[in-house]
């Protein structure tokens, strides 16, 4: 019998977290999907089976080509109508891709009646804005079926990423075959199998300043976030927070296609995630401030000067 | 219930023809709604009072009775919508170089928020069916929350897609989401290094971008964590 999933979440401090129904560990029993994710292939596992359910007819996501001639890893939007593309948008590019901006591929070129999207906090910020109000988004609210977040401190701009790469680690992207950021560094992993890392602080100068307004690590208004952090090497938290959200991961469990566990077993554990949401919550919070005190904007209210 | 004018003036009659397209939700909305205005629908001659006016169109400021008629939309109307980019912010009728046959000489063609002080305006061309359903919902409903995308764009007269520069990447406030191109019902914006880069060649003034933009203005997360269903635990199970 496979597990309930309501037997091994757990809920955490929604302060930090957003509003959310539980939070486990868990990665993809597929080994094909583990070879490419960035953790657990959690994004990935459920994209491949809601296509494959009939679920989605589409999955908004982001690819890279690491072999670009010109700009190596640089990622774009991509609308994926067939499972067996998935894992061509597997794993993490550490800069701003416009997913959203693909939401519109999706339903006007590619037809899509029942849409997958995944993307950062803000982007899935931005989507449920335009769920609630499709300002000039044509035949929209009712195809994006299920909102993917994914857990971000920050995002770097391409050309911030190629200098972390190449000036600081000392790499050229060509040669990149992963990136990760985790136990406060930022890793390189090359094609050659070398691993290079360097202190997570020394990224710092290249961080995106859009991103030093946001405040929401944990996606929280998604239907279902994924993250490394928390979980072990190999395995992603994932925090549950729709009915919906819930629905499609324990069939997905009673599949086999999951692999779960409670997040209180395995080290660091839920308290990792808590905290360092609260960190990026004071330490933009300040910086919104600090923007005040030089007359600019709070992000959200903008607004038009008359 | 809420008595609702529609008055058409300088245009394609687009944004009617995209407000039918909402079929049986149309049927709900008029159920909703005391319509006691519409000329292209009824033989009503005169706007009469009303709790709201949509206005769809340009006003042509040649045109003196049509004015005359406009203006009297403002001691008639509680709530003023202008209905699509011709009504909001001018769109194609700004290039407007002489009526048809009858009306050569007719070029003064403005968006009825130069005219009127207009309090939502509903942005594309024509607005789509979703759109203008979901505008609607909102206002009978009084969500005055949800309705400030709106009441935003009723702001200005005239907007471009070099806003987006001014008002979010040169506040440093511009995360690339890509929110923007997604609305611009001109595809006048390509994301370029992860930033809206306008064609302004394209770009037909509607302000779609910079209302859509969630750094520019954010409606609030309950209505999002309402509507979706948030952390809400479903009752019940064995
Ligand atoms: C900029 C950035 C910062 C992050 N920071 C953290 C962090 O601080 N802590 C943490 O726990 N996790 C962070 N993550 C999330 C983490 O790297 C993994 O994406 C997440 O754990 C999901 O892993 P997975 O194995 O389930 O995903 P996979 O199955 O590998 O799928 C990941 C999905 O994310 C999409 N994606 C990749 N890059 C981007 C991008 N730049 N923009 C939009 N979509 C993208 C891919 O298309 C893919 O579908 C970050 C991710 C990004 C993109
Ligand atoms: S860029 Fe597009 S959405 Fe923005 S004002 Fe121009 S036409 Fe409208
Ligand atoms: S919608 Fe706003 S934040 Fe998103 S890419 Fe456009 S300008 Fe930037």
């Amino acid at each position: 019998m496979a597990e309930d999933l309501r037997d091994v979440m757990v809920k955490g401090d929604e302060e930090a977290l957003g509003p959310h129904i539980g939070v486990f560990t868990a990665r993809s029993t597929d080994g094909r999907i583990l070879k490419v994710s960035q953790d657990g292939g959690i994004v990935s596992a459920v994209a491949i089976y809601g296509l494959e359910e009939g679920i989605f007819d589409g999955f908004v996501a982001s690819v890279a080509d690491p072999d670009d001639p010109e700009e190596p890893w640089k990622p774009r939007p991509v609308v994926i109508t067939d499972p067996d593309e998935v894992l061509e948008a597997a794993g993490t590019k550490y800069t701003y891709c416009p997913n959203v901006s693909a939401l519109k591929e999706a339903i006007t070129t590619k037809a899509c009646e029942s849409i997958m999207f995944v993307g950062t906090p803000c982007q899935v910020r931005a989507v449920r804005k335009l769920q609630i109000v499709p300002l000039g988004m044509r035949h929209f609210p009712e195809k994006v079926k299920l909102v993917m977040g994914i857990i971000c401190m920050e995002n770097f701009p391409y050309e911030g990423l190629r200098s972390i790469v190449e000036e600081l680690c000392g790499v050229w992207m060509r040669e990149v075959a992963k990136f990760d950021i985790g136990k406060g560094k930022f890793w390189v992993f090359t094609k050659d199998g070398d691993v290079v890392s360097i202190p997570i602080d020394e990224t710092h100068p290249f961080e995106g300043e859009p991103c030093h307004v946001c405040t929401d690590y944990c996606a929280e208004l998604s239907d279902i976030t994924a993250g490394s952090v928390g979980s072990p090497d190999g395995w992603s938290t994932v925090i549950v927070r729709t009915p919906k959200g819930l629905e499609i991961l324990q069939d997905m469990v009673d599949k086999g296609l999951l692999e779960v566990k409670s997040i209180e077993e395995v080290k660091p554990g839920l308290g990792l995630v808590e905290k360092l949401a609260q960190v990026k919550k004071n330490k933009n919070a300040k910086e919104i401030e600090e923007r005040e005190e030089l007359n600019l904007p709070r992000p959200g209210e903008v607004f038009t000067k008359v | 219930m809420v008595k609702l004018a529609y008055v058409q003036l300088a245009g394609c009659c687009g944004c009617l023809v995209s407000l039918a397209d909402t079929y049986e939700r149309l049927l709900e909305i008029l159920d909703a709604v005391d319509l006691v205005y519409c000329q292209t629908l009824m033989d009503e001659r005169e706007v009469p009072s009303c709790d709201v006016c949509i206005v769809e169109g340009a006003v042509c400021l040649n045109h003196e009775h049509m004015v005359e008629e406009v203006k009297e939309i403002e001691r008639k109307a509680d709530t003023i919508v202008a209905l699509g980019a011709c009504a909001a912010t001018g769109n194609f009728m700004r290039h407007s170089r002489g009526n048809q046959r009858g009306r050569p000489t007719h070029e003064a063609f403005v968006p009825v928020t130069e005219v009127l002080d207009v309090d939502y305006a509903v942005p594309g061309c024509p607005p789509s069916p979703e759109t203008i359903e979901t505008f609607l919902v909102l206002l009978l409903e009084g969500k005055e929350e949800l309705l400030k995308p709106f009441a935003e764009l009723a702001k200005k007269t005239s907007y471009c897609g070099c806003d987006l520069m001014e008002e979010i990447i040169n506040k440093s406030m511009c995360m690339g989401c890509g929110t923007c191109a997604a609305n611009c019902p001109a595809r006048a914006i390509e994301m370029i290094d992860g930033r809206p880069v306008l064609n302004k060649d394209r770009c037909i003034k509607c302000g779609a971008c910079i209302v859509s933009c969630p750094r520019f203005l954010w409606i609030g997360d309950e209505p999002i964590i309402k509507a979706f269903d948030v952390g809400k635990v479903e009752e019940g199970g064995e």
